[in-house]
Protein backbone atom coordinates (compact mmCIF):
# COMPACT_ATOMS: atom_id res chain seq x y z
CA UNK A 1 0.00 0.00 0.00
CA UNK A 2 1.31 3.87 -0.81
CA UNK A 3 -0.13 6.18 1.27
CA UNK A 4 0.70 10.05 0.00
CA UNK A 5 0.32 12.92 2.69
CA UNK A 6 0.21 16.81 1.93
CA UNK A 7 2.22 16.04 -0.97
CA UNK A 8 3.64 19.63 -2.46
CA UNK A 9 6.32 20.68 -5.41
CA UNK A 10 6.72 23.78 -6.50
CA UNK A 11 9.45 24.70 -8.93
CA UNK A 12 10.42 28.32 -8.50
CA UNK A 13 6.99 30.43 -8.53
CA UNK A 14 5.14 27.79 -10.32
CA UNK A 15 3.60 25.55 -7.83
CA UNK A 16 2.89 22.30 -9.32
CA UNK A 17 1.34 20.18 -6.67
CA UNK A 18 -0.79 21.64 -4.17
CA UNK A 19 -1.03 19.12 -1.16
CA UNK A 20 -1.97 16.12 -2.20
CA UNK A 21 -3.67 13.25 0.12
CA UNK A 22 -4.35 9.80 -1.23
CA UNK A 23 -4.16 6.17 -0.59
CA UNK A 24 -2.95 3.03 -3.50
CA UNK A 25 -3.92 -0.07 -2.26
CA UNK A 26 -2.59 -3.73 -2.63
CA UNK A 27 -4.14 -5.48 -6.04
CA UNK A 28 -5.53 -2.94 -7.57
CA UNK A 29 -4.92 -0.58 -10.40
CA UNK A 30 -5.08 2.75 -9.79
CA UNK A 31 -4.83 5.59 -12.21
CA UNK A 32 -3.71 9.08 -12.33
CA UNK A 33 -5.86 11.16 -14.61
CA UNK A 34 -5.89 14.64 -15.93
CA UNK A 35 -4.87 17.16 -18.87
CA UNK A 36 -1.61 17.99 -19.89
CA UNK A 37 0.75 20.09 -17.35
CA UNK A 38 -1.86 19.51 -14.96
CA UNK A 39 0.84 17.62 -12.43
CA UNK A 40 0.63 14.01 -12.84
CA UNK A 41 4.17 13.38 -14.54
CA UNK A 42 5.42 15.47 -11.42
CA UNK A 43 3.58 13.43 -9.00
CA UNK A 44 4.47 10.08 -9.97
CA UNK A 45 8.41 11.59 -10.24
CA UNK A 46 7.64 12.16 -6.60
CA UNK A 47 6.55 9.02 -5.72
CA UNK A 48 9.40 7.16 -6.78
CA UNK A 49 11.67 9.60 -5.58
CA UNK A 50 12.61 11.32 -9.06
CA UNK A 51 12.00 14.30 -7.85
CA UNK A 52 12.05 15.40 -4.17
CA UNK A 53 9.19 16.94 -2.51
CA UNK A 54 9.22 20.00 -1.27
CA UNK A 55 6.89 18.63 1.99
CA UNK A 56 4.67 16.20 2.69
CA UNK A 57 5.08 12.39 2.15
CA UNK A 58 5.10 9.22 0.61
CA UNK A 59 4.56 5.71 2.57
CA UNK A 60 5.20 2.55 1.52
CA UNK A 61 3.76 -0.03 3.70
CA UNK A 62 3.88 2.87 6.86
CA UNK A 63 7.51 3.61 6.24
CA UNK A 64 8.25 7.54 4.71
CA UNK A 65 10.46 7.36 1.77
CA UNK A 66 11.03 10.99 1.43
CA UNK A 67 12.49 11.18 5.00
CA UNK A 68 14.68 8.03 4.31
CA UNK A 69 18.35 7.80 3.47
CA UNK A 70 19.83 7.20 -0.53
CA UNK A 71 20.81 3.66 1.42
CA UNK A 72 16.93 2.85 2.65
CA UNK A 73 15.80 4.22 -0.50
CA UNK A 74 17.58 2.12 -2.64
CA UNK A 75 16.07 -0.83 -0.17
CA UNK A 76 12.45 0.31 -1.35
CA UNK A 77 13.30 0.64 -4.57
CA UNK A 78 14.34 -3.05 -5.04
CA UNK A 79 10.71 -3.60 -4.29
CA UNK A 80 9.62 -1.12 -7.62
CA UNK A 81 8.78 -1.77 -10.99
CA UNK A 82 8.35 0.96 -13.58
CA UNK A 83 7.32 1.60 -17.20
CA UNK A 84 8.16 4.24 -18.79
CA UNK A 85 6.64 6.33 -21.39
CA UNK A 86 9.34 6.03 -23.41
CA UNK A 87 9.91 2.27 -22.26
CA UNK A 88 13.35 3.47 -21.53
CA UNK A 89 15.00 -0.44 -22.57
CA UNK A 90 18.82 -0.66 -22.82
CA UNK A 91 19.99 0.21 -26.49
CA UNK A 92 23.20 -1.70 -26.06
CA UNK A 93 21.07 -5.10 -23.86
CA UNK A 94 19.09 -7.69 -25.75
CA UNK A 95 15.27 -7.79 -25.12
CA UNK A 96 16.46 -10.86 -22.69
CA UNK A 97 19.52 -8.97 -21.00
CA UNK A 98 17.43 -5.58 -20.33
CA UNK A 99 15.01 -8.26 -18.73
CA UNK A 100 17.74 -10.26 -16.72
CA UNK A 101 19.53 -6.64 -15.90
CA UNK A 102 17.97 -6.23 -12.73
CA UNK A 103 18.28 -9.46 -11.81
CA UNK A 104 22.11 -9.25 -12.15
CA UNK A 105 22.26 -6.59 -10.24
CA UNK A 106 20.39 -7.33 -7.03
CA UNK A 107 20.37 -11.14 -6.85
CA UNK A 108 23.46 -12.47 -5.67
CA UNK A 109 22.06 -15.73 -4.36
CA UNK A 110 20.56 -16.44 -7.66
CA UNK A 111 22.15 -18.75 -10.40
CA UNK A 112 23.06 -17.55 -14.08
CA UNK A 113 20.32 -20.17 -14.70
CA UNK A 114 17.71 -19.28 -12.69
CA UNK A 115 17.61 -15.28 -13.59
CA UNK A 116 17.36 -16.51 -17.32
CA UNK A 117 14.56 -18.92 -16.49
CA UNK A 118 13.09 -15.73 -14.46
CA UNK A 119 13.51 -13.62 -17.47
CA UNK A 120 12.09 -16.21 -20.09
CA UNK A 121 8.91 -16.75 -17.57
CA UNK A 122 8.60 -12.30 -17.49
CA UNK A 123 9.33 -12.31 -21.17
CA UNK A 124 6.30 -15.37 -21.91
CA UNK A 125 3.90 -13.60 -19.50
CA UNK A 126 4.16 -10.35 -21.60
CA UNK A 127 3.98 -12.85 -24.78
CA UNK A 128 7.01 -11.85 -26.11
CA UNK A 129 9.78 -15.10 -25.68
CA UNK A 130 10.53 -14.99 -29.35
CA UNK A 131 11.81 -11.84 -29.89
CA UNK A 132 14.37 -12.06 -26.11
CA UNK A 133 17.69 -11.93 -29.09
CA UNK A 134 16.97 -8.75 -30.32
CA UNK A 135 17.62 -5.23 -29.75
CA UNK A 136 15.39 -2.43 -28.95
CA UNK A 137 15.64 -1.22 -32.15
CA UNK A 138 15.08 -4.05 -33.79
CA UNK A 139 11.54 -4.08 -32.38
CA UNK A 140 7.98 -2.00 -32.46
CA UNK A 141 6.60 0.34 -29.77
CA UNK A 142 4.09 -2.11 -28.36
CA UNK A 143 6.75 -4.44 -28.33
CA UNK A 144 9.34 -2.73 -26.45
CA UNK A 145 6.45 -1.56 -23.84
CA UNK A 146 5.71 -5.39 -23.42
CA UNK A 147 9.66 -5.80 -22.70
CA UNK A 148 9.48 -2.80 -20.65
CA UNK A 149 6.57 -4.72 -18.38
CA UNK A 150 8.60 -7.74 -18.82
CA UNK A 151 11.66 -5.94 -17.18
CA UNK A 152 9.74 -3.86 -14.52
CA UNK A 153 7.78 -7.65 -12.79
CA UNK A 154 11.30 -9.36 -13.03
CA UNK A 155 12.94 -8.76 -9.21
CA UNK A 156 8.97 -9.54 -8.06
CA UNK A 157 8.13 -5.85 -7.36
CA UNK A 158 5.57 -4.79 -4.51
CA UNK A 159 5.23 -1.85 -6.27
CA UNK A 160 4.33 -1.00 -10.23
CA UNK A 161 4.46 2.63 -11.84
CA UNK A 162 3.67 3.29 -15.11
CA UNK A 163 3.95 6.49 -16.88
CA UNK A 164 1.30 6.86 -19.67
CA UNK A 165 2.15 3.26 -20.98
CA UNK A 166 -0.40 3.55 -23.99
CA UNK A 167 0.99 6.51 -25.36
CA UNK A 168 1.75 6.01 -29.09
CA UNK A 169 0.60 2.63 -29.63
CA UNK A 170 -2.70 2.42 -31.76
CA UNK A 171 -5.98 1.23 -29.99
CA UNK A 172 -6.10 -2.54 -30.43
CA UNK A 173 -2.47 -2.78 -28.72
CA UNK A 174 -3.19 -0.06 -26.32
CA UNK A 175 -5.90 -2.60 -24.96
CA UNK A 176 -3.79 -5.17 -25.00
CA UNK A 177 -1.03 -3.69 -23.06
CA UNK A 178 -3.76 -1.91 -20.20
CA UNK A 179 -5.09 -5.33 -19.60
CA UNK A 180 -2.09 -7.06 -19.23
CA UNK A 181 -0.85 -5.07 -16.62
CA UNK A 182 -4.84 -5.15 -14.90
CA UNK A 183 -4.18 -8.89 -14.98
CA UNK A 184 -0.21 -8.83 -13.48
CA UNK A 185 -1.86 -6.38 -11.15
CA UNK A 186 -4.15 -8.82 -9.42
CA UNK A 187 -2.00 -12.11 -10.17
CA UNK A 188 1.18 -11.34 -8.51
CA UNK A 189 -0.90 -8.82 -5.54
CA UNK A 190 0.87 -5.60 -6.85
CA UNK A 191 0.27 -2.43 -5.97
CA UNK A 192 0.01 -0.47 -9.23
CA UNK A 193 -0.07 3.23 -10.03
CA UNK A 194 -0.80 4.12 -13.89
CA UNK A 195 -0.78 7.36 -15.44
CA UNK A 196 -2.45 8.19 -18.01
CA UNK A 197 -4.96 10.90 -19.91
CA UNK A 198 -6.41 7.95 -21.50
CA UNK A 199 -10.04 7.35 -21.15
CA UNK A 200 -10.33 3.67 -22.85
CA UNK A 201 -7.96 2.82 -20.10
CA UNK A 202 -9.91 4.24 -17.16
CA UNK A 203 -13.16 2.60 -18.25
CA UNK A 204 -11.56 -0.83 -18.73
CA UNK A 205 -9.10 -1.62 -15.76
CA UNK A 206 -9.23 2.11 -13.36
CA UNK A 207 -10.27 0.21 -9.78
CA UNK A 208 -9.51 3.74 -8.60
CA UNK A 209 -8.95 6.44 -9.82
CA UNK A 210 -8.09 10.18 -9.04
CA UNK A 211 -7.94 12.76 -11.06
CA UNK A 212 -5.48 16.01 -10.81
CA UNK A 213 -6.86 19.58 -11.50
CA UNK A 214 -3.90 22.55 -11.39
CA UNK A 215 -1.77 20.83 -9.19
CA UNK A 216 -4.55 19.52 -6.65
CA UNK A 217 -6.55 15.91 -6.28
CA UNK A 218 -9.62 17.02 -7.67
CA UNK A 219 -11.94 14.65 -7.78
CA UNK A 220 -11.19 10.45 -6.62
CA UNK A 221 -13.41 7.20 -7.26
CA UNK A 222 -14.24 4.01 -9.02
CA UNK A 223 -14.48 4.11 -12.95
CA UNK A 224 -18.25 4.02 -12.85
CA UNK A 225 -18.70 6.95 -10.56
CA UNK A 226 -16.37 9.08 -13.26
CA UNK A 227 -18.97 9.06 -15.44
CA UNK A 228 -21.87 10.54 -13.21
CA UNK A 229 -19.96 12.52 -10.79
CA UNK A 230 -21.43 15.67 -11.68
CA UNK A 231 -18.24 17.02 -11.23
CA UNK A 232 -17.82 19.97 -14.18
CA UNK A 233 -13.91 20.12 -14.66
CA UNK A 234 -14.15 15.70 -14.59
CA UNK A 235 -16.90 16.00 -16.88
CA UNK A 236 -15.16 18.03 -18.75
CA UNK A 237 -11.84 16.12 -19.48
CA UNK A 238 -14.29 12.88 -19.65
CA UNK A 239 -16.47 14.39 -21.98
CA UNK A 240 -13.93 16.07 -23.98
CA UNK A 241 -14.26 13.68 -27.06
CA UNK A 242 -17.29 14.58 -29.15
CA UNK A 243 -17.62 10.88 -30.05
CA UNK A 244 -18.16 9.88 -26.12
CA UNK A 245 -20.36 12.95 -25.49
CA UNK A 246 -22.63 11.62 -28.00
CA UNK A 247 -22.49 8.10 -26.52
CA UNK A 248 -23.59 10.30 -23.59
CA UNK B 1 29.85 31.99 -11.77
CA UNK B 2 27.91 29.54 -13.74
CA UNK B 3 31.26 28.03 -13.85
CA UNK B 4 31.82 27.77 -10.26
CA UNK B 5 28.32 26.56 -10.31
CA UNK B 6 29.30 23.43 -13.06
CA UNK B 7 32.64 22.95 -11.40
CA UNK B 8 30.53 22.62 -7.59
CA UNK B 9 28.16 20.09 -9.48
CA UNK B 10 31.49 17.99 -11.34
CA UNK B 11 32.52 17.12 -8.01
CA UNK B 12 29.55 16.37 -6.53
CA UNK B 13 28.81 14.16 -9.59
CA UNK B 14 32.39 12.74 -8.99
CA UNK B 15 31.71 12.05 -4.92
CA UNK B 16 28.46 9.71 -6.56
CA UNK B 17 30.40 7.88 -8.87
CA UNK B 18 33.33 7.11 -7.04
CA UNK B 19 30.98 5.40 -4.73
CA UNK B 20 31.73 1.48 -3.69
CA UNK B 21 30.01 -0.41 -6.54
CA UNK B 22 26.54 -2.37 -6.22
CA UNK B 23 27.74 -5.39 -8.11
CA UNK B 24 31.49 -4.85 -8.68
CA UNK B 25 31.43 -8.33 -10.85
CA UNK B 26 29.18 -6.35 -13.45
CA UNK B 27 31.66 -3.23 -13.43
CA UNK B 28 34.53 -5.40 -14.41
CA UNK B 29 32.69 -6.63 -16.97
CA UNK B 30 31.62 -2.97 -18.10
CA UNK B 31 35.30 -1.70 -17.79
CA UNK B 32 36.71 -4.66 -20.69
CA UNK B 33 33.73 -3.55 -22.89
CA UNK B 34 34.68 -0.01 -22.38
CA UNK B 35 38.23 -0.66 -23.01
CA UNK B 36 37.32 -1.67 -26.60
CA UNK B 37 34.90 1.18 -27.57
CA UNK B 38 36.99 3.73 -25.93
CA UNK B 39 40.24 2.69 -26.55
CA UNK B 40 40.85 -0.12 -29.11
CA UNK B 41 38.19 1.68 -31.39
CA UNK B 42 40.18 4.55 -31.25
CA UNK B 43 43.66 2.84 -32.84
CA UNK B 44 43.33 3.61 -35.94
CA UNK B 45 43.37 7.65 -35.50
CA UNK B 46 45.94 7.01 -32.91
CA UNK B 47 47.99 4.90 -35.34
CA UNK B 48 47.69 6.95 -38.39
CA UNK B 49 47.99 10.52 -36.61
CA UNK B 50 51.13 9.65 -34.77
CA UNK B 51 52.98 8.26 -37.85
CA UNK B 52 52.16 11.29 -39.66
CA UNK B 53 52.96 13.77 -37.16
CA UNK B 54 56.31 11.51 -36.38
CA UNK B 55 57.55 12.21 -39.88
CA UNK B 56 56.47 15.74 -40.20
CA UNK B 57 57.91 16.57 -37.09
CA UNK B 58 61.38 14.57 -38.62
CA UNK B 59 61.65 16.91 -41.32
CA UNK B 60 60.45 20.10 -39.95
CA UNK B 61 63.48 19.69 -37.26
CA UNK B 62 65.97 18.29 -40.09
CA UNK B 63 65.36 21.72 -41.96
CA UNK B 64 64.93 24.33 -39.17
CA UNK B 65 68.14 23.04 -37.50
CA UNK B 66 70.48 22.63 -41.01
CA UNK B 67 73.69 24.62 -39.08
CA UNK B 68 77.21 23.74 -39.12
CA UNK B 69 77.36 24.16 -35.21
CA UNK B 70 74.52 21.20 -34.35
CA UNK B 71 74.90 17.86 -35.71
CA UNK B 72 73.07 15.68 -37.74
CA UNK B 73 71.89 13.34 -34.89
CA UNK B 74 70.04 16.11 -32.94
CA UNK B 75 66.85 15.50 -35.67
CA UNK B 76 66.26 12.24 -33.93
CA UNK B 77 66.50 13.42 -30.22
CA UNK B 78 64.26 16.24 -30.78
CA UNK B 79 62.01 14.09 -32.57
CA UNK B 80 61.84 11.97 -29.70
CA UNK B 81 61.85 14.24 -27.14
CA UNK B 82 59.02 16.16 -28.91
CA UNK B 83 56.90 12.85 -29.65
CA UNK B 84 57.50 11.50 -25.77
CA UNK B 85 56.86 14.62 -23.81
CA UNK B 86 54.64 16.29 -25.79
CA UNK B 87 53.30 15.03 -28.88
CA UNK B 88 51.81 11.89 -27.71
CA UNK B 89 50.74 12.65 -24.29
CA UNK B 90 48.96 15.91 -24.93
CA UNK B 91 48.17 15.87 -29.20
CA UNK B 92 46.83 12.78 -28.49
CA UNK B 93 44.67 13.16 -25.40
CA UNK B 94 43.18 16.36 -26.95
CA UNK B 95 42.48 13.73 -30.67
CA UNK B 96 40.94 11.21 -27.85
CA UNK B 97 39.15 14.28 -26.41
CA UNK B 98 37.14 14.62 -29.73
CA UNK B 99 36.23 11.33 -30.61
CA UNK B 100 35.99 9.36 -26.51
CA UNK B 101 34.38 13.08 -25.10
CA UNK B 102 31.89 13.60 -27.75
CA UNK B 103 30.85 9.53 -27.38
CA UNK B 104 30.17 9.64 -23.76
CA UNK B 105 28.94 12.46 -23.66
CA UNK B 106 26.62 11.79 -26.29
CA UNK B 107 25.91 8.22 -24.54
CA UNK B 108 25.19 9.18 -21.84
CA UNK B 109 23.05 12.43 -22.95
CA UNK B 110 20.83 10.32 -24.91
CA UNK B 111 20.31 7.70 -21.63
CA UNK B 112 19.63 10.52 -20.09
CA UNK B 113 16.53 12.46 -22.14
CA UNK B 114 15.14 8.73 -23.22
CA UNK B 115 14.55 8.23 -19.35
CA UNK B 116 17.22 5.07 -19.48
CA UNK B 117 19.16 6.63 -16.58
CA UNK B 118 15.58 7.32 -14.31
CA UNK B 119 14.93 3.57 -15.24
CA UNK B 120 18.25 2.90 -13.28
CA UNK B 121 17.78 5.39 -10.79
CA UNK B 122 14.21 3.74 -9.97
CA UNK B 123 15.83 0.32 -9.99
CA UNK B 124 18.00 1.59 -7.19
CA UNK B 125 21.30 1.57 -8.79
CA UNK B 126 23.60 4.64 -8.70
CA UNK B 127 23.49 5.61 -12.15
CA UNK B 128 26.01 8.00 -11.95
CA UNK B 129 28.54 5.47 -10.72
CA UNK B 130 27.42 2.60 -13.12
CA UNK B 131 27.57 4.70 -16.57
CA UNK B 132 30.56 6.78 -15.62
CA UNK B 133 33.16 4.90 -13.32
CA UNK B 134 34.06 2.22 -16.16
CA UNK B 135 34.46 4.72 -18.53
CA UNK B 136 36.62 6.68 -16.32
CA UNK B 137 39.18 3.20 -15.07
CA UNK B 138 38.76 1.63 -18.97
CA UNK B 139 40.41 5.58 -20.23
CA UNK B 140 43.06 5.87 -17.43
CA UNK B 141 44.09 1.65 -18.67
CA UNK B 142 43.54 1.99 -22.12
CA UNK B 143 44.78 5.19 -23.04
CA UNK B 144 48.88 4.78 -21.53
CA UNK B 145 48.51 2.02 -23.58
CA UNK B 146 47.64 4.31 -26.90
CA UNK B 147 50.44 6.87 -26.03
CA UNK B 148 53.02 4.08 -25.46
CA UNK B 149 51.71 2.97 -29.13
CA UNK B 150 51.98 6.27 -30.43
CA UNK B 151 55.35 7.27 -29.17
CA UNK B 152 56.60 4.13 -30.87
CA UNK B 153 54.23 5.00 -34.06
CA UNK B 154 55.85 8.47 -33.60
CA UNK B 155 59.65 7.43 -34.28
CA UNK B 156 58.60 4.86 -36.89
CA UNK B 157 57.39 7.81 -38.94
CA UNK B 158 60.30 9.50 -38.15
CA UNK B 159 62.22 6.68 -39.47
CA UNK B 160 60.10 6.39 -42.53
CA UNK B 161 60.57 10.00 -43.50
CA UNK B 162 64.10 10.16 -42.85
CA UNK B 163 64.65 7.15 -45.12
CA UNK B 164 62.62 7.81 -48.26
CA UNK B 165 63.45 11.75 -48.07
CA UNK B 166 66.70 11.70 -46.80
CA UNK B 167 66.49 14.48 -44.92
CA UNK B 168 68.70 12.82 -42.17
CA UNK B 169 71.00 9.51 -42.42
CA UNK B 170 69.22 6.62 -40.67
CA UNK B 171 72.60 5.39 -38.56
CA UNK B 172 72.00 9.31 -37.44
CA UNK B 173 68.85 9.54 -37.02
CA UNK B 174 68.78 6.06 -34.75
CA UNK B 175 71.61 7.67 -32.58
CA UNK B 176 69.82 10.77 -32.06
CA UNK B 177 66.83 8.56 -31.18
CA UNK B 178 69.07 7.10 -28.54
CA UNK B 179 71.12 10.29 -27.25
CA UNK B 180 70.77 10.44 -23.35
CA UNK B 181 67.53 8.40 -23.21
CA UNK B 182 65.63 9.06 -20.01
CA UNK B 183 63.05 6.82 -18.11
CA UNK B 184 62.24 9.57 -16.56
CA UNK B 185 60.44 11.17 -19.82
CA UNK B 186 58.45 8.40 -20.50
CA UNK B 187 56.97 8.05 -16.99
CA UNK B 188 56.15 12.00 -17.00
CA UNK B 189 54.11 11.26 -20.74
CA UNK B 190 52.07 8.55 -18.79
CA UNK B 191 51.30 10.33 -15.37
CA UNK B 192 49.92 13.09 -17.78
CA UNK B 193 48.23 10.94 -19.94
CA UNK B 194 46.68 9.33 -16.98
CA UNK B 195 45.71 12.53 -15.68
CA UNK B 196 44.31 13.74 -18.92
CA UNK B 197 42.06 9.92 -19.70
CA UNK B 198 40.52 10.97 -16.38
CA UNK B 199 39.79 14.45 -17.22
CA UNK B 200 38.16 13.52 -20.83
CA UNK B 201 35.69 10.68 -19.07
CA UNK B 202 34.94 12.53 -16.00
CA UNK B 203 34.15 15.89 -17.74
CA UNK B 204 32.32 14.13 -20.98
CA UNK B 205 30.45 12.05 -18.39
CA UNK B 206 29.41 15.27 -16.18
CA UNK B 207 27.63 16.77 -19.43
CA UNK B 208 25.76 14.14 -20.66
CA UNK B 209 24.64 12.94 -17.23
CA UNK B 210 23.44 16.59 -16.37
CA UNK B 211 21.94 16.84 -20.22
CA UNK B 212 18.19 17.83 -20.28
CA UNK B 213 15.38 18.27 -22.86
CA UNK B 214 16.22 16.45 -26.53
CA UNK B 215 18.23 15.79 -29.52
CA UNK B 216 19.45 19.01 -29.49
CA UNK B 217 20.50 19.50 -25.74
CA UNK B 218 22.37 15.88 -26.14
CA UNK B 219 24.43 17.68 -29.06
CA UNK B 220 25.18 20.68 -27.00
CA UNK B 221 26.58 18.56 -24.19
CA UNK B 222 28.65 16.58 -26.58
CA UNK B 223 29.90 20.01 -27.69
CA UNK B 224 30.72 21.31 -24.27
CA UNK B 225 32.12 17.25 -23.15
CA UNK B 226 34.87 18.38 -25.98
CA UNK B 227 35.72 22.02 -25.34
CA UNK B 228 35.96 21.61 -21.83
CA UNK B 229 37.97 18.42 -21.86
CA UNK B 230 40.03 19.86 -24.13
CA UNK B 231 40.69 23.03 -22.26
CA UNK B 232 41.32 21.36 -18.83
CA UNK B 233 44.33 19.17 -21.01
CA UNK B 234 45.75 22.32 -21.59
CA UNK B 235 45.83 23.64 -17.86
CA UNK B 236 46.72 20.45 -16.61
CA UNK B 237 49.01 19.88 -19.08
CA UNK B 238 51.19 23.34 -17.71
CA UNK B 239 50.03 22.26 -14.24
CA UNK B 240 51.88 18.67 -14.65
CA UNK B 241 54.88 20.13 -16.63
CA UNK B 242 55.90 22.53 -14.16
CA UNK B 243 55.35 19.74 -10.99
CA UNK B 244 57.16 17.10 -13.08
CA UNK B 245 59.80 18.53 -14.85
CA UNK B 246 60.98 21.81 -12.71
Amino acid sequence: MIEVKELKKSFGELNVLKGINTTFEVGKTNLIIGQSGSGKTVFMKCLVGLLEPDSGGVFFDKNNFTLMNEKQRTKVRKKMGMLFQGSALFDSLTVEENVVFPLEMFNKDMTRKEKLERAHFCLDRVNILDANHLYPAEISGGMKKRVAIARAIANKPDYLFCDEPNSGLDPQTAIVIDRLISEITKEFRITTIINTHDMNSVMEIGDHVIFIYKGNLWWEGSSDEILTTGNKEVEDFVYASELVRKLK
Amino acid sequence: MKLFTNIGKYLLLLVKILQRPQNPGIYRQKIIVEMDNLGLQSLGIVAIISVFMGAVVTIQTAFNTDHPLLPIYAVGFATRQSIILEFSPTIISLILAGKVGSRIASEIGTMRVTEQIDALEVMGINSAGYLILPKIIASMIVNPMLVIISIFLGILGGWMASAITNVVPLSHYFYGILFEFSQYDVFYALIKTVVFAFLIASISGYFGYITRGGALEVGHSSTKAVVFSSIYIIIFNLILTQILLV
